[in-house]
């Protein structure tokens, strides 16, 4: 093996950027996607109204205790037979993260909503507005600032867990990385390379 | 227009309100007293919806209250409230604070919101401060833009929900001051307050309670002069010797 050769981060840039954006596309729409879903799980996990609330909680457990593999494979092999047609191993991956992340921010969206004094949804009732006015100007705005800490630390694990996405071939930062390291010999300078980008 | 016919409402097994009747007539002020955990401020949430209540009926202005199918949220808008925290919007300034139910609700232009903001606070002397946050802001002074808020949906009644109970008392002054005005200009005021120089001032009539029940409902010069049930004289006599 000889000595460490870092030069093969440098002669494979063009490569391992192409890896990055995917991890990075597919990271922001996942973030995206399960922001806005999770909202609305945590909005009918606190609505009051049994069903969906029932349903809310129910999703979200059981999406919590299997692991993110599986759901990246459920969603690569069952949303073809439910469309009928495939898709590609993007799209399946990014409804399966969006499905997977909505679970855990519904949580964190949850507590965040809880954290905004119940004063302030009489204030806003009191004033005439209706529910979703409610949510929209005055309770989520002030749930997502109480929020950012802990969405940010999420949205870092969610690019973690994009390097899970090679199981349905796609070639993101990780699979990109491993790929040279594997054709160029270099394992050691590549996944150090990996691990720094990744911390 | 308001009037409160035998309400009864239940925390579980914990029996808050027990048959409570009164009513507030056009222009009327009327002062809810009592010690704490009487009510009081469980009764003045129900009278727009807040709190539903088991038993019994409340309406305002013909509007029945306690009727499953009335639109609470068309009623809420018609009738101001201002609460013992403030409750204003911590996230918005002052002139938002004051716009989003003149606009969100009401419907009004964004120019003509911000023109009733800045009438209103000129009226209780804050108009310099339209730009900062709530939490630039002196507890009196939030106070007085959480009544403005209420001001601003020209409401056909106020409901006080312990409005100096959390300030320091350099600035109840202040509040009292707004609402005193208010008072004098004709608003039907319904007041859950402590305040007993404020009570005799401008009150037309004192509701006293005690154990989630009104014990006495009298004419304000009666409930001070000549207070019926033991009850009221021993808060009285607590209340009025400091």
């Amino acid at each position: 093996m000889g000595s460490f050769d870092f030069a093969v981060i440098t002669d494979n840039l063009p490569f391992l950027w192409s890896g990055l954006q995917l991890s990075l596309v597919l990271t922001l729409l996942a973030i995206l996607g399960g922001i806005v879903l999770g909202t609305l799980l945590a909005l009918m996990r606190l609505s009051g109204i049994a069903p969906l609330s029932l349903f809310a909680a129910s999703y979200v457990n059981l999406i919590r205790s299997v692991p993110l593999i599986l759901v990246i494979f459920w969603f690569y092999f069952l949303v073809p037979l439910a469309v009928g047609r495939p898709i590609g191993g993007f799209y399946s991956a990014l409804i399966a993260f969006v499905m997977f992340e909505a679970a855990y921010y519904s949580e964190i969206i949850r507590a965040g909503i809880q954290s905004v004094r119940r004063g302030q949804v009489f204030a806003g009732q009191a004033t005439g507005l209706s529910y979703w006015q409610i949510q929209r100007y005055v309770v989520l705005p002030q749930a997502f600032r109480n929020m950012i800490p802990i969405l940010v630390t999420q949205g870092i694990i969610l690019f973690q867990d994009t390097s899970l996405v090679f199981v349905v071939s796609l070639r993101d930062f990780m699979t990109v990385s491993s790929i040279i390291a594997r054709t160029e010999g270099r394992l050691a300078e590549m996944y150090i390379f990996a691990a720094l980008v990744y911390s | 227009m308001i009037t409160i016919d035998q309400i009864s409402k239940w925390y579980g097994d914990f029996h808050v309100l027990r048959d409570c009747t009164t009513k507030v007539e056009k222009g009327e002020v009327v002062v809810v007293c009592g010690p704490s955990g009487s009510g009081k401020s469980t009764l003045i949430k129900c009278v727009n919806g807040l709190e539903p209540v088991q038993q019994g009926q409340i309406t305002v202005e013909g509007t029945e209250v306690t009727a499953k199918r009335t639109n609470l949220t068309k009623l809420r808008a018609r009738i101001g409230m201002v609460f013992q925290h403030f409750e204003l919007y911590p996230h918005m300034s002052v002139r938002d604070n004051i716009c989003l139910g003149q606009q969100k609700v009401l419907n009004r232009s964004r120019e003509e919101a911000i023109g009733k903001a800045e009438a209103l606070l000129e009226r209780v002397g804050l108009a310099e401060h339209i730009d900062k946050h709530p939490g630039a802001l002196s507890g009196g002074q939030q106070q007085r833009v959480a009544i403005t808020r209420a001001l601003a949906m020209d409401p056909i009644a106020m409901l006080f929900d312990e409005p100096t109970s959390a300030l320091d008392p350099e600035m109840i002054n202040e509040v009292l001051d707004v609402m005193v005005e208010l008072a004098q200009d004709g608003m039907t005021m319904m007041v859950v307050t402590h305040e007993m120089g404020f009570a005799r001032k401008v009150a037309d009539r004192v509701v006293f309670m005690d154990d989630g029940a009104i014990v006495e409902d009298r004419k304000t010069e009666d409930f001070f002069g000549n207070p019926k049930s033991p009850r009221a004289q021993d808060f009285l006599s607590k209340i009025l010797n400091h």
